[in-house]
């Protein structure tokens, strides 16, 4: 019985690992192969099969005026914008949890839970309904096309998950602490970020990853709300993929623009194995 | 120079939370408060501590008004019955949060949480996370730092009832000597509890409280032996007094059927209806007695509680042996006469064995 149970176990996990793990071992095999090695016939090894070229990665910074794709300023646009609505995202966010969370607020028939809801309700909607709006919200105050306008849409779309794991978060902390911290002599700002903000850094961890990664992963606003001026990473990309596809060059920038939410995850799964993720608080 | 509250209501539903409550508490003395879960006590400590404002009533320190104070003002201690302490900070940086909060100077702050962990016995425990320690420990951490702030009002909210049986009874033993060293003659100590127990072994001054309204006030003693009403004779006794429907007349004590002598304390009562209340330990088994069917029998610890039924009455005599009995059997019991309690039909008390009378 354990025995069978070893060899599922091992067998299940072996054949996902490779069913995740393939298609970036020939992707990143694809990335160092020219022309030829890859439209002649299907090539797997380095030096045996093909003659590995870093042509696909050069052309990533080189400008377009010389033949190239130039990446570069996308890939920078796009960690300016996710990290700027992150960022934002999760100080308003957590703010406005928090006080959903230990404050009883009443307007007609709304509460709390509605205006939870409402947060909520913002990513509940497909994106297509929310673009038409945007479109004319950014071209009527004239940043279509920009950074900053990009910002202001990706905080719009980041907010909602900051706000929801966090409330979830805070309902969690017992509000008793607060109140010990209130009585230990911490004025209400004091009890937040001295005593409610350092027990909450699993919480804000878990947020601002799925933050980034939903900000980073944006393929729709980006395509919809830039032209010319401003490029994101995954607009870019995609782009690549025309008439005669560069497999090559669009490999190659797959895998740079896959990187940091790689980085993110190994820094997040540090958090997780200590087990800092939950039972911080019971 | 006490904290005196007067007329203090609080009402954010439908029910009274605290319903024209006064008080006057005075330095250097033990008050428990003493309820059922739900009777309105934490909600009174809150309202001390400043947690919560009253609807109604005034709060006064030291000739200071209460209520325009700010919780962290006060200058009060509070150990809650959850096990509350700083999760990020270790045993020795909770104790000294206060303090750091306080701005006091190092030195004094070092004095005072050694001396802080000295009184609860966690010296030695200084660099260890809240997190590794045991419920009674994590609840030392929370008294110590309590203690260690020298407030002038220590609240103590059913500190006891999360811990097991067995660390509840030490640290009972425990609270009582530090209530008795570790505290200076400035401060007012409140302790809130479901205890009976507790209470008489503290024995402080107590106040009866159900939903949220004041029923008696007075030491320990006097609540014990003279309950004001049924309702605390209830709550002030674990299991709580059983209460006989019946009647006396010229000759004897009547309920269920079963007549018993006049004890000497009831001799000058007029004859009428009167709700009889004894204690479960003063129910016996005897060959002789008055014969009740068992409904339930439980063994806690070292006795036997069992739950009677005869006619419409049904009481919980406690047996101070272990013993196996079958439900449905029918067992005879005693009455101890001379430990009855009168109350009327309005369920006020009027002749107690202990003397008391309420008019």
């Amino acid at each position: 019985m354990s025995k069978l149970y070893t060899f599922l176990k091992y067998f299940f996990i072996t054949f996902w690992t490779v069913f995740v793990v393939a298609p970036f071992l020939w992707a990143v095999s694809t990335s160092f192969k020219d022309f030829q090695s890859v439209n002649s016939k299907v090539t797997y090894i380095p030096w045996l099969d093909f003659e590995p070229t870093l042509e696909g990665w050069r052309v990533l910074i080189k400008s377009p005026a010389k033949g190239g794709v130039d990446i570069v300023e996308p890939y920078f646009n796009s960690i300016f914008v996710t990290c700027t609505a992150s960022l934002i995202s999760i100080v308003l966010g957590t703010l406005a949890a928090y006080a959903l969370s230990r404050f009883t607020f009443k307007a007609g028939f709304v509460r709390n839970n509605d205006i939870t809801f409402f947060f909520i309700s913002q990513r509940i909607m497909p994106p297509i309904v929310l673009s038409i709006p945007f479109f004319i919200f950014l071209s009527t105050i004239g940043l279509l096309d920009s950074l900053l306008g990009l910002v202001v849409v990706y905080i719009v779309l980041l907010m909602p998950i900051a706000v929801w794991i966090m409330v979830d978060f805070f309902n969690r902390v017992p509000k008793e602490l607060d109140e010990t911290a209130l009585i230990d002599g911490c004025n209400p700002y004091q009890a937040f970020y001295k005593v409610v903000l350092p027990n909450s850094i699993p919480g804000l961890i878990v947020a601002g990853m799925f933050c980034i990664i939903f900000g980073w992963i944006d393929f729709f606003f980006a395509f919809i709300l830039t032209f010319t001026e401003v490029q994101l990473l995954p607009v870019k990309v995609v782009a690549l993929n025309s008439s005669i596809t560069p497999w090559w060059s669009l490999s190659a920038s797959a895998l740079v623009s896959v990187a940091p939410l790689i980085i993110v995850a190994f820094i997040v799964e540090r958090y997780l194995s200590k087990g800092n993720l939950s039972g911080a608080l019971k | 120079m006490n904290l005196i509250g007067e007329k203090i209501s609080y009402k954010p539903d439908e029910q009274f939370h605290l319903n024209d409550v006064s008080f006057n508490f005075k330095k250097g003395n033990l008050y428990t408060i003493l309820g059922r879960t739900l009777s309105g006590k934490t909600t009174l400590l809150k309202t001390i501590a400043g947690l919560l404002n009253p609807d109604q009533g005034s709060i006064s320190f030291e000739e200071k008004d209460f209520i325009k104070i700010p919780v962290w003002e006060r200058n009060v201690a509070m150990v809650y019955q959850q096990f509350i302490n700083y999760p990020h900070l270790n045993v020795y940086e909770n104790i000294t949060f206060p303090l750091e909060q306080r701005k006091l100077s190092p030195e004094q702050i070092k004095k005072d949480v050694d001396e802080a962990l000295k009184t609860v016995g966690l010296v030695g425990f200084e660099n260890r996370k809240i997190q590794e320690l045991s419920g009674g420990q994590q609840q030392r951490v929370a008294l110590a730092r309590s203690l260690a702030k020298k407030a002038k009002i220590l609240l103590l909210d059913e500190p006891l009832v999360n811990l097991d049986y067995k660390l509840r009874e030490q640290l009972r033993e425990e609270f009582k000597r530090i209530f008795s060293e570790g505290l200076s003659q400035d401060t007012i100590l409140i302790y809130s509890t479901t205890d009976p127990q507790e209470v008489m072994e503290l024995n402080g001054e107590v106040i009866v409280l159900d939903e949220g309204k004041v029923l008696q006030k007075g030491p320990a003693k006097e609540i014990f032996e003279n309950p004001s009403n049924l309702k605390v004779a209830e709550i002030s006794n674990d299991p709580p007094m059983n209460v006989l429907k019946g009647s006396k007349n010229s000759k004897n004590l009547n309920f269920e059927n079963i007549s018993l002598e006049i004890p000497n304390h009831f001799k000058n009562l007029e004859d009428r209806d009167y709700n009889f209340g004894i204690r479960a330990s003063e129910i016996k088994l005897d060959e002789n007695g008055e014969e009740f069917e068992i409904e339930l029998a439980e063994i806690s610890g070292s006795e036997t509680l069992l739950h009677l039924k005869r006619g419409n009455s049904k009481i919980i005599a406690l047996i101070e042996e272990v013993m196996n009995f079958k439900i449905h059997e029918k067992v005879k019991i005693n009455f101890n006469a001379n430990k009855f309690y009168a109350f009327g039909e309005d369920e006020k008390l009027v002749s107690s064995p202990y003397g008391g009378t309420n008019g």
